[in-house]
């Protein structure tokens, strides 16, 4: 099922979560909304259930409008943070919920739906868990349940609210990978929300970076990482360094001195280059580089993570070398960013 | 102190903080002197009786209609106010609308307001000439001085007992899973009934339980509207006044073990229904 | 809730550019309908099974004007009545605040056998009749009893007189300040005052100046409670009292006396007062939970 949502505007008490956001989602896509609290992931997420109606804009599901549609109507599988199970039912009686308030003229019978809750029960790798109450459950065990009680409805789209957020690392990730097998098998039409950029980066066909009730970036795991379109997504997502630039003709300056880095189609004035501490070349003279004195160094995992003092200690800025590099306190280091980007700065162009 | 200083055995984990020898013992005697020693007389006086002479006693046919009554209206009225006291608790929690603070308020009348004066009141208005009375009179129903008078003065008596046992589950009932419910096709009314409710049968259990509890003893409120006949609308805590005034303390006191023992089952009941709810269900009441 | 639709149907009506053509439905509400019928039974029922009565009490008492209401509450039993009941209250109250005090400190301060057992035994009057609570008493110091011929002979009468009601109030009056206090004092814990110790306070030092301040709503909450029961307890007292006019009538037993002897006026003069303490109580009790609800948690059960 496509999902579309046009132009959606959602007002909390005047307060605007989200604005003017559109989005196509494709069918049997699996789709992360990824951003920080106070993004607008979760009421998008909402809105395309149904749980919450757009003060504008509309949703439609294939060349439906669906946006004044009840939740009911809609047919959508939610899987909430905290699982939100019905605590007085077991496993099987959660599952099978959905099947078993539908309107008598299409429910299935008692033993048809007994049979679909341990078929699910199977899927989600929970068989002979069947008749324990949620209570009796572990976390990542309740998820599962929670999945296949939302799978059980056959539902055209399939929606998670931070489905790992409620868990610890060892299970996030295994379950990670669990649903990505299970969205492979049911090829469910799927958007999950997340904080955890590498869960994102990870799980998604494409991810949708979101700020402040706007999208940001939508695109691949490589394009939002490698090829960032914004500040924000550079922040957010994997680490950068920032150094305030010049652009002056087509050239990036920093502070008197060029650094070997052309942006044509920059227009002139103060801009901010950003870099990933990671992709930069060593460099030993210096005509045309970034060269600064070693300020910290610290060893980071595989690697030595190195501040400079750049320009006099006007700028700090933070790279990555190798950890058999010589570098030590105050030795003078040069070096150019590999893949970068420049963005004009919001207080010069203001 | 000198309990917990014997060796081996230790009443309580060691505190650096003072005063546990005065405050428990203190509190321990004043319990014993004013309820356990005064309570454990009734049964010491019931002993006394012989089990024959006690079964007599309590299948005396006054008697047997006592408590037949007293338990069959408290039922009722016990159940009345599951139901309302249900209602009201939702409107309480979920809608807001002005006055809600002071509705809430008036829940606790009940606690509040002596029972007697709640009596007399209930008697003027359920009278045949009073408010309601003259109202039920055409139709032919008598609510003053029958056991329908009794049931109205236990609902009366017993509605905050399920209100505020209920209030407190409801308002943490989370609201994602109203939603999911939703989300899975039900509709509202599904929603309540399988979902909403059955979370909130154990709170029902336990208000429906001590509003049957409180009714059962009750006295004040009852005997003006009872009209306190006989066979016919006096209950057990009236006739135990009546056998005290009649000096006949052995009549009295088996009228009142039956009573307390099945307060005390209740009592028990309702722990019971409490402890397995949260094994079972990770919640209770 | 309820205002939530409201308002996002107001603001956003007419801004709305969606082709839907109909209200949005709201899946953790009711329907307009199933709402008002709801409110309507709530309200219809506390109205007529609360309020009614209530209001019944002042409009009887007036039935007659405002001079028959003050020849009444001018009659000489109705005064030694309220004295009484003011006395007995007097010397309940405290009693059971002291108790409540002890009792919560070492159930909430300490950790020992039997705790559960003892707070069970706590709340044990609330679960029997008020007339077996005057019932006990009678049993105990009667005139068939060990007790009562003894302290006869030595001069001293507690049943059918003051000290047989005040036991009586305390027995049913007990629970009141221990059930508030407990709760409380367990979520607060112990850090506080094991700092004071700490610090050098004594333990009366630390009760006075870090406990005390801590509870000092929630124990004024039970306090109330405990008041409004001790002075409008019937049944118990009832038992015990003998209701011998001007000596130990309290105000509901009064209620009572007059009632039965057709002199409703008085009767319901006498309420109003009773009534009166009622709703202060009320108004206080609300008060205390709006104000300082988290100050006396645990608050919500009795």
């Amino acid at each position: 099922m496509d999902v579309s949502i046009r132009h959606v505007c959602k007002d909390f008490e005047r307060f605007p979560a989200l604005k003017d956001v559109s989005l196509d989602i494709r069918s049997g896509e699996l789709i992360a909304l990824l951003g920080p609290s106070g993004s607008g992931k979760t009421t998008l997420l909402r809105l395309i259930a149904g749980l919450e109606p757009p003060t504008r804009g509309a949703i439609f599901f294939g060349d439906e409008d669906a946006s004044f549609k009840s939740v009911q109507e809609r047919n959508v599988g939610f899987v909430f943070q905290h699982y939100a199970l019905f605590r007085h039912m077991t496993v099987a009686e959660n599952i099978g919920f959905g099947l078993k308030v539908r309107p008598s003229s299409s429910r299935p019978a008692k033993s048809e739906i007994r049979r679909r809750a341990h078929e699910l029960l199977d899927l989600v790798q929970l068989s002979g868990l069947a008749d324990r109450y949620p209570n009796q459950l572990s976390g990542g065990q309740r998820q599962r349940v929670a999945l296949a009680r939302a799978l059980a409805i056959e539902p055209r789209v399939l929606l998670l609210d931070e489905p790992f957020g409620a868990l610890d690392a060892q299970v996030r990730r295994e379950l990670r990978r669990w649903l990505r097998e299970i969205h492979d098998a049911t090829n469910h039409t799927t958007v999950f929300v997340t904080h955890d950029q590498e869960e994102a980066l990870e799980l998604a066909d494409r991810v949708v970076v979101m700020s402040q009730g706007r999208i940001e970036q939508v695109g691949g795991a490589d394009d939002v990482y490698d090829r960032p379109n914004s500040p924000f997504v550079y922040g957010f997502i994997g680490d950068s360094s920032v150094l305030p630039v010049k652009v002056d003709d087509g050239q990036l300056w920093l502070h008197d001195r060029t650094i070997g880095l052309a942006a044509p189609e920059l227009p002139s004035g103060q801009a901010t280059l950003y870099f990933r501490p990671h992709e930069i070349e060593l460099l030993d003279g210096c005509s045309g580089c970034i060269s600064g004195v070693v300020a910290a160094s610290r060893r980071v995992g595989g690697s030595r993570r190195v501040e400079l003092e750049v320009g006099g200690a006007r700028d700090r800025v933070e790279i990555e070398l190798p950890t058999d590099h010589p570098a030590t306190q105050k030795s003078r280091i040069a070096f150019r960013p590999l893949r970068w980007r420049a963005f004009p700065a919001v207080s010069a162009a203001a | 102190m000198s309990l917990a200083a014997k060796a081996g055995w230790r009443l309580r984990t060691p505190s650096v903080i003072p005063g546990f020898g005065l405050t428990l013992g203190f509190a321990v005697t004043y319990l014993t002197l004013i309820i356990l020693i005064p309570l454990a007389g009734v049964f010491w006086r019931t002993s006394e009786l012989g089990w024959s002479e006690f079964v007599a006693l309590v299948s005396d046919p006054r008697t047997k209609s006592a408590l037949q009554l007293s338990f069959g209206a408290s039922l009722i009225a016990a159940a009345v106010n599951v139901v309302f006291g249900t209602i009201v608790a939702w409107v309480l929690v979920r809608y807001s609308f002005p006055g809600r603070r002071i509705v809430d308020a008036v829940v606790d009348l009940p606690f509040a307001l002596p029972t007697a004066v709640a009596g007399i009141s209930l008697a003027a208005i359920y009278a045949p000439n009073g408010w309601v009375g003259q109202l039920l009179a055409p139709l032919g129903i008598k609510a003053a001085f029958t056991p329908l008078g009794i049931v109205i003065a236990l609902i009366f008596i017993g509605l905050p007992f399920v209100v505020r046992t209920v209030q407190p589950v409801m308002l943490e009932i989370d609201r994602e899973v109203e939603e999911a419910a939703a989300t899975l096709g039900a509709n509202r009314f599904q929603t309540i009934a399988r979902v909403i409710l059955p979370a909130l049968a154990p709170a029902l259990l336990t208000g429906f339980a001590l509003a049957f509890a409180r009714a059962v003893g009750e006295y004040g409120s009852v005997i003006f509207i009872a009209g306190n006949i006989p066979y016919f609308s006096e209950i057990a805590p009236l006739l135990i006044v009546i056998r005290l005034e009649e000096f006949n303390y052995a009549g009295a006191t088996a009228v009142a073990t039956i009573m307390l023992v099945i307060s005390f089952l209740m009592l028990l009941l309702i722990n019971l229904i409490q402890a397995w709810s949260r094994r079972r269900f990770g919640y209770g009441a | 809730m309820a205002l939530d639709i409201v308002r996002e149907e107001t603001v956003l009506g007419p801004a709305r550019l969606s082709t839907a053509k109909r209200p949005f439905k709201r899946p953790t509400t009711e329907g307009p309908v199933a709402k008002a019928v709801l409110m309507t039974l709530a309200l219809g029922f506390l109205g007529f099974f609360l309020v009614l009565p209530l209001a019944a009490v002042f409009i009887e008492a007036f039935r007659k004007g405002l001079g028959e209401f003050m020849l009444a509450l001018g009659d000489p039993d109705t005064i030694s009545a309220i004295k009484l009941t003011l006395t007995v209250a007097a010397i309940a109250v405290p009693l059971n605040l002291v108790f409540g005090v002890a009792a919560a400190w070492a159930i909430a301060k300490f950790e020992f056998k039997g705790k559960t057992f003892l707070i069970t035994l706590i709340d044990l009057p609330f679960s029997v009749s008020p007339v077996i609570s005057g019932l006990i008493y009678v049993l105990l110091f009667g005139a068939n009893s060990m007790l009562g011929p003894w302290l006869k002979s030595h001069g001293i009468e507690v049943l059918f007189a003051v000290p047989g009601i005040v036991l009586a109030t305390i027995f049913v009056t007990f629970p009141f300040v221990a059930r508030e206090l407990i709760p409380l004092m367990q979520d607060q814990g112990t850090g506080d005052e094991e700092a004071a110790i700490s610090l050098g306070a004594s333990g009366w030092q630390t009760f006075w100046y870090v406990t005390l301040p801590n509870i000092k709503w929630g124990l004024l909450y039970g306090v109330l409670l405990c008041n409004a029961r001790a002075m409008g307890e019937f049944g118990a007292v009832s038992v015990v009292s003998g209701h011998i006019r001007g000596l130990t009538n309290t105000m509901p037993l009064q209620v009572e006396i007059l009632y039965n002897e057709y002199n409703f006026v008085a009767a319901f003069a006498v309420s109003t007062l009773l009534a009166g303490l009622a709703l202060v109580t009320l108004v206080l009790k609300s008060f205390l939970e709006y104000r300082y609800g988290d100050e006396i948690a645990g608050s919500a059960k009795h």
